[in-house]
């Protein structure tokens, strides 16, 4: 008897505990932090139905938030049902070659890839590979290419009127060019990659080269004169003295350059996918605006949001591998 | 002729600049010995740290040169370390590892790895820094910092050690400390240093010898200062000594009644650009 009092006794004393220390963890979070980011984000959705209720277009009325949000269920619906489709594929393949391996052991048998419609999710995940391929090429060239333009006056003089005359360019312009010279030099019997893919990441490539490239030229270019000199004091040879002295003193400016260019590179490559048909969420939203239905335009909205908050994550999965990689812990990084 | 350790023989530097060229140091000429401590003073701009940063091998002399040990030096090295005003610590790398990165390049092949660590810790012990030795150096105060900055010069074996202002951006309590620090490390060790200061008890208290340079442009060495005080040195007792004041003496009036200016026909040229503003730009 006494046991079990003393049981629920300490039962309480643990559960009052619990209580008091998620009552510490929420008068320690800043209320502004969460009111103020809520209230900008009511205030906007609130005027946006109110301005979406009176635009009338050939598509119907002009989707309001409550219209978004019941086609972004309907999209999760579709990719769902989509996935059931692709698991009773797979089964009944494997159901038929077991039968044909149970008859003749010897038999061939083949295993075909499910080709459904590509959903929603699927066009995503298609989207963040080719951006994250295109930026990784872009920054394997751009990141050592910077170092070499900082350190070197005359390789800096010599490639400055490049930079400056194919920054300015959009990359769309170089779309087709890519398209003609991958499907001209990329020719194997058993690609690892699709071409389409190919031509969207490298036009992504072309536009994340750029601020890459300059933001580590500059950062390489203006380390600190004194830790030059120490580093020329204690005669470091040449690639010592890149690796523990120029890279480590500008990877902040390197950081800068690689979130300018995950942005930009995302942006270009819905406008990419657009514009060439290669699979991705831009393919998605001019299919849907080709489709014209009466769900179109809302479908088109929760793609751009998705856009967006993609964009949002990408940026802050590179603050936060700044965050881990860079020495100046207290930095004020937005 | 007597081979002295430290030449500086006749050096003259000359930056080009819009207006033409601009003669910033002259004729410097001094002679510094095995073990001595040798302080250059002179007024801000006459050119005092681009004379240590010729001795260092950062700049090229114009004319004349700096002879180490009977070689000419010619560019930087780990025999003749340098003290930068502004510490100049990696701040990526931790106190330990600021001084490991110049022992790991200067003893290559000649310490094991555990002689290099017990050398860092050494040398870091040496200026009392051991207690920090992981720490990073924006969680250490200027004076730890540049404390830091000793040891890790201290641990390249200099045969001469070159400060240039170590102790300019120190509070003063802060910097008599230090200042005690390298005396007695000086002491122990008989290092050869020379010091860049235009503080004139520091010049006094720490030096074997004074050397004090007049107003650039064209700049060049004023006067040669002995200091013969009795070492250990006491700063308390000493600013009592008439000895001291003497020398003290001696300096200020070089340094404000002969303005540092040594008749000599470049310094009747008017002044338009004090020198440091023509090196400032020079060093970009």
């Amino acid at each position: 008897m006494t046991a079990i009092t003393n049981n629920a006794q300490s039962k309480s004393d643990e559960s009052n505990q619990l209580l008091a220390s998620v009552g510490k963890y929420l008068s320690g979070i800043d209320i502004k932090s969460i009111v103020y980011p809520m209230m900008g984000i009511i205030i906007f959705l609130f005027i946006w139905s109110v301005a979406a209720s009176r635009i009338d277009t050939s598509l119907g009325q002009f989707p309001g938030p409550a219209h978004v949000l019941e086609q972004s269920k309907s999209l999760y619906q579709e990719y769902q049902a989509e996935q059931d489709k692709a698991a009773a594929f797979y089964q009944r393949q494997e159901d038929r070659n077991a039968k044909k391996l149970a008859k003749n052991p010897e038999a061939n048998v083949k295993i075909r890839k499910y080709t459904g419609k590509e959903t929603f999710f699927a066009q995503i995940l298609t989207s963040l590979k080719t951006v994250l391929f295109g930026f990784l090429v872009a920054s394997l060239f751009a990141i050592p290419l910077g170092v070499v333009c900082g350190l070197s006056d005359a390789v800096y003089k010599g490639m400055n009127p490049l930079i400056q005359i194919f920054k300015p360019v959009s990359p769309l312009a170089w779309l087709p060019l890519i398209t003609m010279v991958v499907s001209a030099l990329y020719v194997s019997d058993d690609p690892w990659f699709e071409k389409s893919f190919l031509n969207s990441a490298f036009t992504v490539a072309l536009c994340c080269l750029w601020p890459t490239l300059i933001n580590t030229a500059v950062g390489v270019a203006n380390v600190d004169k004194d830790l030059l000199n120490v580093s020329r004091v204690i005669r470091l040879p040449a690639l010592t003295h890149v690796r523990k002295i120029i890279l480590p003193a500008s990877v902040p400016m390197i950081f800068t350059g690689l979130r300018l260019s995950l942005a930009t590179g995302w942006m270009v490559l819905i406008a990419a996918e657009m514009l060439s048909q290669n699979p991705g969420l831009g393919k998605f939203v001019w299919d849907e605006f080709q489709n014209g239905s009466s769900n179109s335009l809302a479908r088109i909205m929760v793609a751009v949001l998705a856009i967006g908050l993609i964009g949002f994550a990408l940026d802050r999965i590179i603050l936060i591998a700044q965050k881990v990689v860079s020495w100046d812990k207290q930095a004020v990084l937005r | 002729m007597a081979n002295h350790f430290l030449e500086i023989s006749k050096v003259g530097i000359e930056f080009p600049t819009q207006n033409g060229v601009f003669t910033a140091l002259k004729d410097v000429d001094f002679k510094i010995d095995k073990g001595e401590f040798v302080s250059i003073i002179g007024h801000s701009g006459c050119g005092k740290s681009t004379v240590l940063n010729i001795i260092a091998g950062l700049y090229r002399a114009t004319y004349g040169g700096v002879i180490l040990e009977g070689k000419e030096v010619t560019d930087p090295g780990p025999d003749r370390a340098v003290v930068f005003q502004s510490h100049a610590l990696m701040p990526w790398l931790s106190v330990y590892e600021n001084v490991a990165l110049g022992v790991e390049q200067v003893f290559k092949g000649q310490k094991t790895a555990a002689e290099m660590k017990d050398w860092v810790e050494h040398n870091l012990a040496l200026v009392k820094m051991d207690h920090a030795m992981h720490k990073m150096p924006h969680e250490i105060s200027g004076g730890m910092k540049q404390r830091v900055g000793i040891a890790r010069c201290l641990a390249m074996q200099p045969k001469v050690m070159l400060m240039d202002e170590p102790f300019g951006a120190l509070d003063a309590l802060t910097r008599a400390n230090l200042q005690d620090s390298v005396m007695e490390i000086q002491k122990e060790l008989d290092t050869t240093v020379v010091l860049i200061t235009h503080d004139v008890d520091e010049a006094v208290l720490m030096s074997d010898k004074i050397v004090m340079m007049s107003n650039g442009p064209a700049a060049k060495v004023g006067e040669i200062l002995d200091i013969e005080l009795e070492r250990p040195r006491e700063r308390v007792a000493l600013s009592k000594s008439d000895q001291f004041n003497y020398y003290r003496q001696q300096v200020l009036s070089f340094l404000y009644e002969k303005k540092g200016v040594v008749s000599f026909d470049a310094a009747k040229k008017t002044q338009q650009e004090t020198s440091s503003d023509v090196i400032e730009k020079q060093a970009g």
